[in-house]
């Protein structure tokens, strides 16, 4: 028997989330996958999930699922799940909510925050980072279905530049379920546009801006760069200068974007547990000894306030040249 | 009201943490253990809407060996009620351990039960969520904010770029978030009081393992990086770098 593979995709607004693309990619290293969406109406980009290789995309709409609902989503995936050997979520802040809800419906455990997938025989392995990404944790589900939530910015996707036709969609009966939990409504968040999370970029900054004004200096060199996001330190948050959403670390999130800057931050284990798994460190400061040295890959040293104007400026001219 | 607390005993994240001969567990000698700190949200939660209620029964729960007899009377010493040990060796299966908890906790003996958002030595997010599954009773994760009126939470979630407002009836499974408050440190007077307050210990009903552990690992180190320079005059040799040699740009 092929194995098949539930990939259950991440949709706001009607749109799909980038997640989405990387839950199908995690999903393939399993077998063949079958992409859900679970959704009000029509979501942008569903048509193209089979370019990006799901076998079969599948729609389940109800007039409740504008929103995310916890109850309707794991009844439908509860179902649906027995014909799969494993069920991929996102490891989004709904991906880590929806997961372990449906994996105890089938009376099975998770596997959540996983950074590698595969299979050891008809079992299913994983590779996720525990004691605040001090160790690496490798497991094997053998309970059936396997059920794994990813990391974001992880599992490397393809998401189609173009959205193309729509291709044919298979709708899914959505079983009968009691709502017992109501998510009213999503309040922007203050600042956030781009999630630190999600984002290929960080530009994160500490203590070392002295005050919240300065994190312009950082909000500027994330418009030269494009899509980032600014992250800070726990120190900053603390202090009130960012929202914890913006938080990085073992209190705050987790971050893997391709690049991530540091910028006024020393480097604290609890802050490095957010971030040693970015591709790339900078790190800007002006103490050379400064632990955060240790684990970037470049590093300046000096006055953050002379180098961050420098710096925006040069990423600026160099991008206005590609 | 009649509130549970379900808390784990856990490694002090500032521990380092060494791998032990068997490569799947870690070693304990000489580790520091505290609550979970994400529990000590749990903990303070259930301590205010105690007080505010001016009545009930705050009942604290943990999973695992008689060491967390200790990491229970913290939690007495807070000012929790009593506590419940259920005995059993640890572990990373998280449907195992919300089994022995659902079945302890029952159905309908508490209007709230709370949870941590994670236990920081496993991070796996999910003890809550399943124990309130397996009870079917609502449940709302990774909670910043919430009031309780009239039977019902109104709770505020974080999600990427956003706050999701969420509301459900009483009973309920609330796991918390940083934020929610500022857990209390015992006192004096409280450490005296808890060595004299119930700790029940008992078998835990786990339930069967689907879930192993095959090993745990060092994460590869990062490569020791370099110093590009010194001040504002390096950074076009980061640029430079970040484009040609990292390629990220
Ligand atoms: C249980 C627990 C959980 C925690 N969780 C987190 C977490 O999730 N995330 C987190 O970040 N922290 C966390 N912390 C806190 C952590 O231990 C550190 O206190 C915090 O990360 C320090 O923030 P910082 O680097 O901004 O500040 P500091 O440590 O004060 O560092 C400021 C840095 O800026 C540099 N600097 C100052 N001025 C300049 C300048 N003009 N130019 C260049 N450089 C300059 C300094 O050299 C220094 O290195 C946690 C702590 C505990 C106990
Ligand atoms: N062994 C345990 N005993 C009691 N509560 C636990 C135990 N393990 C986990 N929990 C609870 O479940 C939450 C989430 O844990 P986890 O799913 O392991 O990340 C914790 O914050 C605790 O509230």
């Amino acid at each position: 028997m092929a194995d098949r593979v539930l990939a259950i995709m991440e949709q706001r607004d009607g749109a799909l989330r980038k997640v989405s693309y990387e839950v199908i990619a995690a999903a393939r290293l399993l077998g063949d996958v079958d992409a859900l969406v679970l959704c009000e109406g029509a979501v942008e980009g569903t048509g193209d999930l089979r370019a990006v290789g799901a076998a079969r995309v599948l729609s389940a709409a109800h007039p409740d699922f504008r929103l995310y609902n916890p109850d309707g989503f794991a009844a439908t995936i509860g179902e649906l799940a027995s014909g799969y050997s494993a069920v991929v979520f996102a490891g989004t802040a709904t991906g880590r909510d929806l997961a372990p809800r449906v994996a105890a419906r089938l009376k099975v455990s998770c596997a959540t925050d996983v950074i590698e997938l595969g299979r050891d025989g008809a079992a299913v392995t994983a590779t996720r980072p525990v004691y605040a990404g001090k160790v690496l944790q490798k497991i094997r589900l053998t309970g059936t279905p396997a059920v794994a939530s990813i990391r974001p910015n992880t599992f490397p996707a393809d998401k189609p530049a173009e959205p193309g036709p729509p291709g044919e969609v298979e709708s899914v009966t959505v079983p009968a379920f009691a709502t017992r939990v109501t998510v009213k409504e999503i309040k922007a968040a203050a600042t956030a546009t781009l999630d630190v999370t999600e984002a290929p970029i960080v530009v994160s900054g500490g203590r070392g801006l002295k005050e919240p004004a300065n994190f312009k200096l950082l909000e500027d060199l994330a418009a030269a760069l494009g899509t980032a996001a600014v992250g800070a330190s726990r120190a900053v948050v603390d202090a009130g200068w960012r929202d914890h959403g913006a938080q990085v670390g073992q209190t705050g999130k987790t971050v893997s974007p391709g690049l991530y800057f540091a910028i006024g931050i020393s480097g604290a284990i609890q802050h490095l547990a957010g971030m040693r798994t970015a591709k790339v460190i900078v790190a800007i400061n002006r103490d050379k000894d400064a632990p955060i040295f240790k684990v970037a890959d470049y590093g300046i040293v000096g006055d953050l306030f002379e180098i961050l104007p420098r710096l925006t400026d040069e990423i600026k001219r160099v991008r206005a040249g590609q | 009201m009649k509130i549970a607390v379900c808390l784990k005993r856990v490694p002090d994240t500032t521990a380092k943490i060494t791998i032990g001969p068997d490569r799947k567990s870690i070693t304990d000698t000489g580790l520091k253990f505290v609550p979970n700190p994400y529990d000590e949200f749990a903990l303070e939660a259930a301590l205010a809407l105690k007080e505010k209620s001016g009545g009930g029964e705050t009942v604290v729960y943990s999973v695992g060996t008689d060491a967390s007899a200790e990491t229970l009377r913290t939690a007495l010493a807070m000012g929790i009620d009593r506590a419940v040990l259920l005995q059993a060796p640890g572990g990373a299966d998280g449907l195992a351990i919300a089994q022995a908890l659902a079945a302890e906790l029952g159905a309908g003996a508490f209007d709230l039960l709370l949870f941590g958002k994670m236990a920081v030595d496993d991070h796996n997010h999910a003890v809550g969520p399943m124990t309130a599954e397996l009870l079917a009773i609502p449940c709302i994760t990774s909670v910043a904010k919430m009031t309780i009126e009239n039977g019902a939470v109104e709770a505020e979630r974080e999600i990427e770029g956003g706050i999701e407002v969420v509301t459900c009836s009483l009973p309920a499974v609330i796991t918390c978030e940083k934020g929610l408050n500022n857990p209390r440190l015992p006192s004096l007077k409280g450490i005296m009081a808890a060595k004299k307050k119930p700790l029940e210990t008992k078998p835990a009903a786990l339930g069967a393992p689907t879930l192993e552990i095959v090993s745990l690992e060092l994460p590869p180190e990062r490569q020791p990086g370099r110093i590009v320079g010194e001040g504002a005059d390096a950074v076009p040799a980061l640029v430079q770098l970040l484009r040609t040699e990292a390629k990220v740009l």
